[in-house]
């Protein structure tokens, strides 16, 4: 009962700081709102309208139709026509263009035997973001060549992709960016929190009075969690209202998820605010739980790509079971029990990171 | 219960690495009085608080607080004291109301009877028309006035003020002393740190610490009686070279200067001061009037430190 009354009575304290925080209620709609703007307008994956040149010295009818094809493809616009692919690689050395497409006279012929590319795509590789792009072409073309009867209006663009049929990287990154903001903002939230009243000396007094550490933890971590779930309202909102960001499993699912990846976040800053004696290293000590979060969980490149060491380093991370789970419930509509692997990895870091964050606090108490 | 004490504590030691903060302190304070720790910078006096109120643990020996033992049941003994930190831990971004609210929720007190409290507290300790103002941007005064109002919401038998006064001007630490009494009178045990003389004189008993020993202990008054060592008091024409030529007499714990007046303190094992003082002046051009006097707190402090922070200062 007294518990409850102590718990209450730094809950209350807790918001009315925060309330007097500028700086800290700034960041709870600002970093959303910044970040979800910076991703979706700015930094767009995915490229588009590549400018390029075709050599076509079969000119037949099949070869035309490859490069109509290629064009509506929209992954490159063909904005000149040479003769040889000499002149192609000029224009890629000046600048000009980014791919160079090249079909050779013997087209058709080169088609039919399947011994050698039926045509050839020069591209300038220095940004991989293009190379990548471009792939999608030969992609096209290979299928074209496993094609033993190319008909005029042969599947030629049956790239499977069903979860993002517009191939708009901003819907793949919302879910993901909801994590990164999480992570961010939870886990700095609460270190620094802790950390400000050690920095500050309230601890010292708190610690002659019958607050227990729980109590403490508990009352300092409710009000984040509270926040979290409003951050989490916000970046689905402007998801949905600007960039048109599908939910196809169930909303529920979605705060549940949150729920469980915040708690996880929670209790991660509770041990950094361990670990750290001033507000200035609680912050470095985010970061550098941040930036391995941020770039091997899957969330900026894929995880599949990345070495094995790597991989293993983020399973240990929350934001990359996150980012899988909340993929898997926006993007292909999973229901949480289709994701429970991720769930329990989740629970099993909250569970590990508070054990951890109660043993050393109770060691600073001393 | 240990009798008629509220703290004892026998071969109280803490180290921190290498330093030993505190070395083998002994206390014993009785119930309802005001007891002083006296000791420069660095003498161990916030580390044996500390200790007392289960904040740190102690590398050796034994402390009783309210008849509980240290550190073992310090969770016993929280509701019954206060602990006023050396450094403003409020909350300063909290009105002076909140804080005091915090506190007492914190304490368990029943709502109404809080509201009760707190006016009761803002009344005494002059702050009613601060309540609204974060506490952050009151005066060092107030601070102080406020945090002791903190630690008395729930009216502890037992309160640890570190340093409380030190950011105060002499008018106003009057006044808080005069609160001081007050709640001695009421029955509350303070143990009090300080560096101030005028504050460790007002003390029921002193002990001055250095270096983390207890160097001596006792009241105040009984210590000045007791002071191992005796004092002159001169007057002179030049005060500064009458310094500089009794500094390395031997025997000399401490000269320290009061406009023309010079007080020069010697070990007992000088058998006539008066004579030596004579002596080293003599024949010097200085003209001079010397007198055997009664020790005050300060000889007392200098003779137990063995001048070691005068002569530092000179
Ligand atoms: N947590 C700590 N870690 C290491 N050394 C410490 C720690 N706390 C205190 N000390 C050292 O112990 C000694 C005693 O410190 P303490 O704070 O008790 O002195 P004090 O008498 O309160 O001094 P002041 O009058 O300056 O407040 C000092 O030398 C200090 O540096
Ligand atoms: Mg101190």
């Amino acid at each position: 009962m007294n518990s409850l009354l102590r718990l209450f009575a730094i809950l209350r304290k807790e918001i009315r700081q925060l309330r007097r925080d500028r700086l800290t209620f700034g960041m709870i709609v600002g970093i959303p709102l910044l970040q979800i703007t910076l991703f979706g307008y700015a930094i767009n994956t995915d490229v588009r309208h590549l400018s390029a040149a075709l050599a076509d010295q079969a000119n037949t009818q099949l070869s035309r139709i490859l490069a109509l094809d290629a064009q509506a493809s929209q992954v490159v616009d063909i904005i000149r026509r040479v003769e040889t692919p000499e002149e192609l690689e000029t224009l890629l050395r000046r600048g000009e263009i980014s791919v160079g497409i090249f079909i050779p006279a013997d087209f058709a012929q080169r088609l039919a035997m399947r011994d050698r590319p039926a045509a050839q795509l020069m591209i300038d590789g220095a940004d991989p973001l293009i190379l990548a792009a471009a792939r999608q072409l030969t992609d096209m073309s290979l299928r074209y060549d496993t094609a033993p009867r190319p008909s005029a209006d042969a599947a030629l663009f049956e790239i499977r992709n069903y979860y993002n049929p517009e191939r708009r990287s901003v819907v793949y990154i919302v879910p993901g960016l909801m994590g990164v903001i999480l992570t961010m903002t939870m886990v700095l939230f609460t270190s620094v929190a802790v950390v400000r009243e050690r920095e500050r000396g309230n601890l010292e007094l708190l610690i002659t009075t019958p607050v227990k550490n729980l109590e403490l933890m508990v009352g300092k971590i409710v009000p984040y969690i509270v926040i979290g779930l409003i951050q989490v309202s916000l970046i689905l909102l402007l998801g949905v209202l600007l960039f048109h960001v599908p939910i196809h499993g169930l909303i529920r699912d979605v705060y549940l998820a949150s729920l469980v990846f915040i708690a996880a976040n929670l209790t991660m800053g509770l041990v950094i605010s361990t670990l750290a004696k001033t507000q200035f290293q609680a912050m470095q000590t985010t970061f550098f739980f941040f930036l391995p979060s941020i770039l091997l969980s899957g969330f900026m490149f894929p995880f599949e790509g990345m070495p094995r060491a790597a991989q293993y380093l983020a399973e240990l991370l929350p934001l990359t079971h996150f980012v899988r789970l909340i993929r898997g419930i926006m993007l292909r509509g999973a229901g949480l029990w289709e994701m429970a692997p991720e769930i329990r990895a989740l629970l099993a870091f909250t569970l590990v990171t508070l054990s951890a964050a109660l043993l050393r606090f109770k060691k600073r108490l001393d | 219960m240990t009798g008629g004490y509220a703290v004892t504590a026998s071969g109280l030691t803490r180290r921190f690495g290498a330093l030993i903060a505190v070395d083998h302190v002994d206390l014993q304070i009785s119930r309802a009085t005001i007891h002083g720790f006296l000791g420069p910078n660095g003498s161990g006096k916030s580390t044996t608080i500390r200790m007392l109120c289960g904040l740190l643990s102690p590398t050796e020996g034994e402390a009783t607080v309210l008849g509980h033992r240290i550190p073992g049941e310090s969770e016993a003994i929280k509701r019954k004291i206060g602990y006023m930190t050396q450094r403003f831990s409020l909350y300063e971004d909290l009105t002076v109301r909140e804080n005091l609210e915090f506190m007492a929720d914190i304490y368990s007190l029943p709502r109404t009877r809080a509201q009760r409290r707190i006016d009761e507290l803002l009344e005494k300790y002059e702050l009613s028309d601060r309540q609204r103002q974060w506490a952050g941007t009151l005066s060092g005064g107030q601070k102080q006035r406020l945090a002791l109002a903190a630690v008395t919401v729930h009216e502890p038998e037992l309160l640890f003020l570190d340093e409380p006064t030190s950011a105060v001007d002499p008018q106003n630490r009057r006044d808080f002393w005069e609160t001081l009494f007050e709640l001695c009178e009421k029955g509350t045990t303070i143990l009090v740190s300080t560096h101030y003389m005028d504050e460790a004189e007002r003390c029921h008993r002193l002990a001055i610490l250095d270096r983390g020993r207890v160097a001596a202990d006792g009241a105040p008054q009984e210590l000045e009686r007791r002071i191992d060592a005796s004092v002159v008091e001169m007057e002179t024409n030049d005060p500064r070279t009458a310094r500089l030529l009794l500094a390395d007499l031997p025997g000399v714990l401490g000269v320290t200067q009061l406009g023309v007046r010079l007080r020069v303190l010697l070990d007992r094992s000088v058998v006539d001061p008066l004579a030596e003082v004579h002596a080293r002046l003599f024949g010097r051009g200085l003209r001079f009037e010397a007198r055997l006097t009664h020790a005050n707190l300060e000889d007392v402090f200098v003779a137990a430190t063995h001048g070691r922070y005068l002569k530092a200062r000179a």
